[in-house]
């Protein structure tokens, strides 16, 4: 199934969660807030949220700022 | 001693982390300010470069995390910044930026006051990011803000207290913290607001882009120490007339006899 991740589009194996792509992305997920859809997944939940075709995820961190 | 919403610093130096060449070097300058307070920004992961996590470079039992909301065009998009920012720090702390024109990086009045009035009420400490407008600062501390941050000049361009006759009437009324934000670009443009009485200054660029930052930090550190000390030690008022120094009792020497009309 496809997912839109960042603003690029992504192949995940079916039954995916978020973890398992922030873990595929090879990204640390302490680090880490997501939206799935516009609505915020904090990271203790990354696990439990599964993915569906179509989803819009943005994985969102922390940089530099003034 | 500043007091923000409760919580004390010793530090009236706040620093910006954006802009340094290494987290390292960010990291030791701003050890050597001796901040107590950063600001982070929150952007999307760039999938083709993970780069370090900055929250993993801070010691946060030490350092305050301010997340900003920089690149909110509009109220609703630094509402949601907020709420992304809060989960992902672990803190309500927020600096509130909302820039609708990236040429100038300046504030929109309206958005800030209305993102103001909501996050207050969904439990945000709110430091808003402002024009020099001494009345926007009234509303916004009776809106609830936390403190008001007034620009010296537009973001990064290192020119100073432009602000300075505006930034003065803010803090004689304000009741809240004023921050001095944006446009400090020397030591000398910090000594300057807080000789006026600001509480704190935030720096970013001037440090960042120093030649070298570590040190610019250590000059940051002195100037706001040095002139929160000169503040508080209460400063000669300016005058056009002349007052000599020495006793003008007892001269050694005639007067000059200069022509007087």
């Amino acid at each position: 199934m496809n997912i839109t991740c960042n603003g690029e589009q992504r192949a995940v194996e079916k039954n995916s969660s978020l973890n398992d792509l922030v873990i595929s992305l090879e990204l640390n997920p302490q680090a880490l807030v997501a939206e799935v859809n516009g609505k915020i997944v904090e990271q203790p939940k990354f696990t439990e949220q599964m993915l569906q075709d179509g989803d819009r995820v943005e994985l969102i961190r922390f940089v530099g700022g003034g | 001693m500043l007091t923000i919403a409760g919580t004390q610093f010793s530090s009236r130096l706040f620093v910006g982390t954006g802009k340094f060449a290494s987290s390292r070097e960010m990291k030791e300058a701003v050890e050597a300010s001796g901040s107590q307070m950063v600001t982070v920004a929150l952007r999307r992961v760039d999938l083709n470069n993970p780069h370090d996590d900055i929250m993993q470079a801070l010691d946060r039992t030490k350092i305050h995390f301010l997340p900003n909301t920089s690149g909110a065009r509009n109220a609703e998009e630094a509402i949601r910044l907020a709420k992304l920012a809060r989960v992902a720090s672990g803190t309500n702390w927020l600096k509130l930026e909302v820039t609708p024109d990236p040429r100038t990086l300046l504030p929109d009045p309206v958005d800030t006051l209305k993102a103001t009035e909501q996050l207050v009420k969904d439990g945000f400490i709110v430091l808003p990011y402002i024009n020099a407008d001494p009345i926007l600062a009234l509303r916004l501390q009776d809106a609830g803000a936390a403190a008001v941050m007034p620009l010296g000049s537009p973001i990064g361009t290192n020119q100073g207290i432009m602000t300075a006759m505006q930034v003065e009437i803010i803090i004689q009324q304000a009741r809240v913290p004023v921050v001095v934000d944006a446009g400090i670009g020397a030591p000398s443009h910090a000594a300057r607001a807080m000789e006026m009485g600001a509480d704190a200054v935030l720096v970013n660029t001037a440090i960042a882009v120093a030649g070298d930052p570590v040190r610019m930090a250590g000059a940051f550190r002195a100037a706001v120490e040095a002139g929160r000390e000169a503040y508080e030690a209460g400063l000669g008022k300016p005058s056009k007339q002349a007052s000599a120094s020495s006793p003008e009792e007892g001269m050694l020497t005639p007067d000059l006899d200069f022509i007087q009309d």
